[in-house]
Order: C-alpha cells, then sequence, then structure tokens
C-alpha cells in the first residue's frame, strides 16, 4: 500500500511503524527444542542428574524466547513472552513432586503388597515380614465411627442453616464457627479428643473412640459446607410446590429437598472421608499405636494406616546382620502409603462420579 | 423457624405447627448448638489440661527452664518452616492459578485444576514419607551448593546437613501441600474477573500479561492474600511432614541448611507424645493451645480480609 504513495515519505514511515516484526509460530517450539537439546547435551556430556537437565532447559526456555522477542519484537511482547514462560514453568515444576511421589510410592509399595502383608498383623514381627492387618481395620473402624458422628450433626446443621435459621443470630455464629473449625489444626482436634478422655478416664488413656471423635471435629465442618451448598441449590420453587401440597415443612425437607440434593451431599461427605482418612497427627496423639489387631473401639489401643506409616518409619527396625538396603520398616511404611493413597484415590473418584451422575438439575458454576 | 414459630406479622391463615415439625426443627437446632459447645469444648478442654503444663517442674522444660522458654524455641520454628513454605509455595501457586484460568487450552484446564487437587488429597503422613526417605537426600547437592555460593546469607551459613533432613526440606513439603489450597483460592478468584474489564484491556492493545496486570490482579488482589493466609495457617498446623522430615533440637536459628533445626509445635508434640508422662503432657497439650491460638489469629485475619473483599465486590 504504501508503495502507491512513495512520495510521501510520512506515510510510509507510520506504516512501517505499524507493522511491528512478529516472532513465526514456530518459534515456542524451535527454542523448546534447542533448549532441551543443550541440556539434554550437556547432560549426557557431564554426567549430570536427569532432573538438574531439565531444570536447565526450562530457564534456557524462559530465558531465551524472550530474550530473542525483545530483540525482534520490542520489550512488551518481551515481557508478554516471560511471563508466559514463567507461568507454563511453574505449573511444569509443580508437577514434578507430584509425578515423583506417586511414582515411588507405587515402585516401591508394589513390590512388598502381597496376601501376607494384607492379612498379618505385626504381632511378634521382628526384621521383614508382618503386615497392615491390624492398622487397615483400625482405619476402617475409627473413620466409620467418625462418619457416624459426623454426617448426623453436619447434616442437620446444614438443614438448619438453610431451611430454619435463615439470617437468624444462631445461624450468623454457627457458621462463623465452622468457618473457625475448618482451620483447627489436625493435632489440635487430637489433643482436645485426648483432653476430654483424659478428664473421664485418667491420665493414660488411649481409645480409638477418641480417634474417631477428633476425626469428627475435623470432618464436621466439610460435611456442613458441602451440604449447605448443595441443599442452597435446591430451586425454592420446589419446596413452595410441596407447601403448596399442603405437606409440613419436615416431610417437605425429608421428601423434597434432601433427595434433591442428595448426590451432592454423598459427594461432599465421601470427600469429607477421604480428608480425614489421611489423618495422622490426631490418631497418633489418641488412639496410640499397638501390634495386634484390635476390634473394640472402646477399649485399648487401636493403630490405624497413617500411624503404622509413621511408626515403620520412625522406627524401622535394624537391618540384619550381613545385608545392605534399608531397614525393613521402610518397604512396609511404603506398602501401606501405596494401600492408604489407593484408598483416597478411589473415594476420590467415588465422590467424582456420584457427583456427576446425581448432580442436582440446576445451572451450577464451575 | 419461620414456619413453626408464630411468625411476626399476624396472617389469617396461621400455619399448622405439627409434632413432627418441632421435632425436626429442634433437632435441627440441637445440631448448630452441638457445633457451638464442641467448639467451646475445645478451649475449655485445653485450658482445663493444659494449666497445669504452664507451671510444671522445671525437669519437664529441659533443657529449657520454665514454659515460655520452652515453647519460644517451637514458636519461632513453627513460623520459620511456615514462611519458609510460603516464600516457595505463593509465587508457584500464583502461577499455577493464572495458568488454569488464562493460560491453559480450556479444554485442559479443568483436568489439571483436577490433578492440583490431588496433590492436596494425598495424606500428609505419605508426604512425609517422601520427604524423609527420597526429598531428602535429593537436596544434598543444592545445599551444598547453597553453602558454598550463598554461604554469606545467614540463611546458609551452614555446615551443610549430610543426611538432608533440614529445615529447607520441610519448607519444601510444607510448600508442597500448600500450592493446592491457595492455588484452588486463587484460580476461583482470578476466574472470576469481570470479562468486560479484561477485554477492555485487550481492546486498547494491551498484550495478555499486560491485561492481567492491568485488569486481573488489581481485582484478585485481597483474595489472593485470603487464600496465602488460609495456606499460612495449613503450614503452621501441619504436623506430620515436619516430624518427619527434621530431627529436631531446641534452637533459634534462621540456617536452613544445617543438621540442628528448631522443632515447629505440632512436630514437637507428635514426637514426644509416646514417652510422655502426664506432666509432660499437660506441657505438650499448653503448647497445643497457643499452636491454636495462632492459628486462629491467621484464620480470623483471612476471614476478615476476604469478607472485606466480598464487600467491595458487591458494591
Amino acid at each position: 500500500m504504501s508503495t502507491m504513495t512513495p512520495l510521501e515519505p510520512d506515510s510510509f514511515a507510520i506504516t512501517a511503524n505499524l507493522a511491528q516484526p512478529r516472532l513465526p509460530k514456530w518459534a515456542v517450539l524451535l527454542v523448546a527444542a534447542i533448549s532441551l537439546g543443550i541440556a539434554g547435551l550437556l547432560t549426557l556430556l557431564l554426567g549430570w542428574n536427569p532432573f538438574a537437565g531439565l531444570v536447565l532447559a526450562i530457564v534456557l526456555m524462559a530465558v531465551g524466547l524472550p530474550l530473542w522477542s525483545l530483540l525482534l519484537e520490542g520489550k512488551r511482547s518481551a515481557a508478554d513472552r516471560l511471563a508466559t514462560s514463567l507461568v507454563w514453568a511453574a505449573f511444569g515444576v509443580v508437577l514434578v513432586p507430584l509425578v515423583w511421589l506417586i511414582w515411588l510410592v507405587v515402585k516401591n509399595g508394589i513390590a512388598v503388597i502381597s496376601g501376607e502383608f494384607l492379612t498379618y498383623d505385626m504381632r511378634n514381627v521382628v526384621g521383614a515380614g508382618g503386615g497392615i492387618y491390624h492398622a487397615l481395620w483400625g482405619t476402617i473402624l475409627v473413620t466409620t465411627a467418625a462418619a457416624l458422628i459426623s454426617i448426623p450433626i453436619g447434616l442437620f446443621t446444614a438443614i438448619y442453616l438453610v431451611e430454619y435459621g435463615r439470617g437468624s443470630r444462631l445461624a450468623r455464629v454457627t457458621t462463623f464457627l465452622v468457618d473457625v473449625m475448618t482451620g483447627i489444626p489436625s493435632i489440635v482436634a487430637g489433643l482436645f479428643a485426648l483432653s476430654l478422655f483424659v478428664l473421664i478416664f485418667g491420665p493414660a488413656i488411649r481409645i480409638g473412640f477418641g480417634g474417631a471423635v477428633a476425626l469428627s471435629l475435623l470432618m464436621i465442618p466439610t460435611v456442613v459446607r458441602s451440604a449447605e451448598e448443595m441443599l442452597r441449590l435446591v430451586p425454592s420453587d420446589l419446596r413452595e410446590a410441596s407447601y403448596a401440597l399442603g405437606i409440613p415443612k419436615w416431610r417437605t425437607i425429608v421428601k423434597v429437598v434432601l433427595p434433591t440434593a442428595m448426590g451432592g451431599i454423598i459427594t461432599g461427605v465421601v470427600l469429607a472421608i477421604s480428608r480425614v482418612i489421611g489423618e495422622t497427627a490426631p490418631l497418633l496423639v489418641v488412639a496410640g499405636a499397638t501390634d495386634t489387631v484390635n476390634f473394640n473401639l472402646f477399649d485399648g489401643r487401636m493403630m490405624t494406616l497413617p500411624v503404622y506409616i509413621f511408626s515403620q518409619y520412625s522406627s524401622p527396625g535394624v537391618v540384619p546382620v550381613g545385608m545392605e538396603g534399608d531397614p525393613p520398616g521402610y518397604a512396609r511404611a511404603w506398602g501401606a502409603a501405596l494401600v492408604l493413597i489407593v484408598i483416597v484415590m478411589v473415594l476420590n473418584l467415588v465422590a467424582r462420579v456420584i457427583g456427576t451422575y446425581f448432580a442436582p438439575k440446576t445451572e451450577r458454576r464451575r | 423457624m419461620s414456619v413453626t414459630a408464630p411468625p411476626q406479622p399476624p396472617r389469617a391463615d396461621r400455619p399448622v405447627v405439627r409434632p413432627g415439625d418441632r421435632i425436626f426443627a429442634g433437632t435441627a437446632r440441637v445440631a448448630a448448638l452441638t457445633i457451638m459447645l464442641a467448639l467451646a469444648g475445645v478451649f475449655v478442654f485445653l485450658a482445663i489440661e493444659g494449666f497445669p503444663g504452664l507451671s510444671a517442674p522445671e525437669a519437664i522444660y529441659a533443657p529449657a527452664t520454665d514454659f515460655w522458654s520452652y515453647v519460644g524455641p517451637l514458636v519461632f520454628g513453627t513460623i520459620l518452616a511456615a514462611v519458609v513454605a510460603l516464600v516457595i509455595a505463593v509465587p508457584f501457586s500464583i502461577g499455577v492459578a493464572l495458568f488454569i484460568s488464562h493460560y491453559a487450552p480450556p479444554r485442559v484446564a479443568a483436568p489439571i485444576a483436577y490433578v492440583i487437587d490431588l496433590l492436596a488429597a494425598v495424606p500428609s503422613v505419605v508426604y512425609g514419607l517422601w520427604g524423609g526417605l527420597a526429598l531428602a537426600p535429593a537436596t544434598r547437592p543444592l545445599i551444598d551448593w547453597l553453602y558454598d555460593n550463598l554461604g554469606f546469607i545467614p540463611f546458609f551459613a551452614g555446615p551443610p546437613s549430610v543426611t538432608g533432613r533440614t529445615m529447607l526440606t520441610a519448607g519444601i513439603v510444607l510448600a508442597i501441600m500448600v500450592v493446592p489450597i491457595t492455588t484452588a483460592i486463587s484460580r476461583e478468584v482470578f476466574a472470576q474477573t469481570p470479562r468486560l474489564h479484561e477485554e477492555a484491556a485487550m481492546a486498547l492493545g494491551a498484550t495478555r500479561w499486560e491485561m492481567i496486570r492491568l485488569a486481573v490482579f488489581p481485582y484478585a488482589r485481597s483474595g489472593v492474600i485470603s487464600a496465602v493466609m488460609l495456606g499460612l495457617g495449613r503450614a503452621l498446623g501441619e504436623t506430620m511432614a515436619v516430624a518427619m522430615v527434621l530431627s529436631a533440637t531446641p534452637v533459634v536459628t534462621l540456617n536452613l541448611i544445617s543438621d540442628t533445626n528448631p522443632a515447629t509445635i505440632a512436630s514437637n508434640i507428635a514426637s514426644n507424645y509416646k514417652e510422655a508422662s502426664p506432666d509432660k503432657q499437660a506441657v505438650l497439650i499448653a503448647t497445643g493451645l497457643v499452636l491454636f491460638a495462632v492459628t486462629f489469629a491467621v484464620n480470623f485475619a483471612a476471614r476478615w480480609v476476604i469478607g472485606r473483599g466480598e464487600k467491595k465486590v458487591t458494591r
């Protein structure tokens, strides 16, 4: 266009400034390939840790692309490209520990898991061998008891907040207290349960039920929050239709509101269970640790999976004379960690499936 | 309540109050009151059981002499670990949150958010196991390098640990546990930026980064601050990861890479619990009360900031 009017140098200058050069689309891929190449070559030649090589590649990429952009496109584009690289790099770096952890747990855990590991306890086990049977049962019993305590309390609190107490002072105070409860450190919950049972039974008490009380203190706020959110999503048209038929309020809640919100509530409860099933500190403090199976929540110490991992890690036993490698407790700790992670992930998946299948048919924000 | 209790303006048809309604409403009220009682119970029972711990025989506090000199290094260690964790976690959280809300292709953004949430689902004891057995040995080259090149900074004064079980490692593990929380909240706040603000910035010729600086950050500031404070609350109260990574001594030091590290309140409770006499138990419960007070203050501040932010948005 500018060639049409060669006699006017001013307009020529303006059009030239408007069309700023841009990096081609393949520039990002090119720089990435070059960075990876340089880093890979150095890693191979100098015998570095592959992880260090990856970090170098990311740094090269984050420096190289903005630099090229600075030379060709100018300062503002360079800043933009730098920000983009940093954001991508942040995401990549955060993935590293997750992948590393899952890989290690699976690799070390699979090697340990066997029929014996799942069905034996640690009674009279010295050195290798033994299993998680007692810890598995302890986790199931304590978590079930915690769920039995917290689901009714949490659900009825949510019903109160949404259906009955709207705007009342008790409702406002409760909402605030639920917020406070969300922030209670898990070990403080354990100390609370311990203090409670010590006051009743004397200072040496360690029972599984105490663990359940501590866990329910951590679980209730999660249940209340999710149930409250779900109940609020139920359209008031449904409630009013039910009232118009002359149905009492409590039956409206039981027959109309709760079934509509049930999918979401179950999702919230399952997520809450998956959150507390991995709690260690409170159980360590009030349920204690033991080597044998204990089916009685109200009598004696009770082992749970997280505490099992901790005690195998902190007192792993000794490596047999003349053998190399890690003490036998570490292997058991990895095995138990794999079982625990599988339980948590399955619970999360179940919650997600329930959430998508039984979602209330209303508009929901993502 | 609005149905069971007589309504304020008397209407012609007064609703019938059935026994079922009374019972149901009463149960719901009792549940709400239970929560209030439980929380009051936390304070009361911790205070009753912890009070003797404030003035136990001197030998219990060894090597310190009284409660406050016993809890001082622990409070310091707790705050140091949490600050290290936040310094590492906050830039990454904001980066990942921006990635999910503004940079990632929309189709993969939701699965990525789910993956980050998975980080939060991993039990803390597993993080501790990984931190103690895998991450700690792996950080040795890093802390050697920090000592050689940045040893003049008090944080890296050394001598470098040979096991890698340092405050720095504990901070990294805590950071990984904090990232999902801060990311989840920041991402939600970033995503709520009014679309028109963003498009206005783009229409004025801003690059994507300038748009984020001009439209997204000012809007999200209070949300991000509260996200960081909630993460701080988590880092302060986290027990197992620190207890499993650090071998603690009651010292006050800024040194992040040596073998002598202060414990945190929570990890100190967890590692001393087994062999605790009733006196020691009272002392530990009293430190727990201190921890509760600190996290309560932090969380309260976070809620306050959120509340202020919400008011600003609704205006």
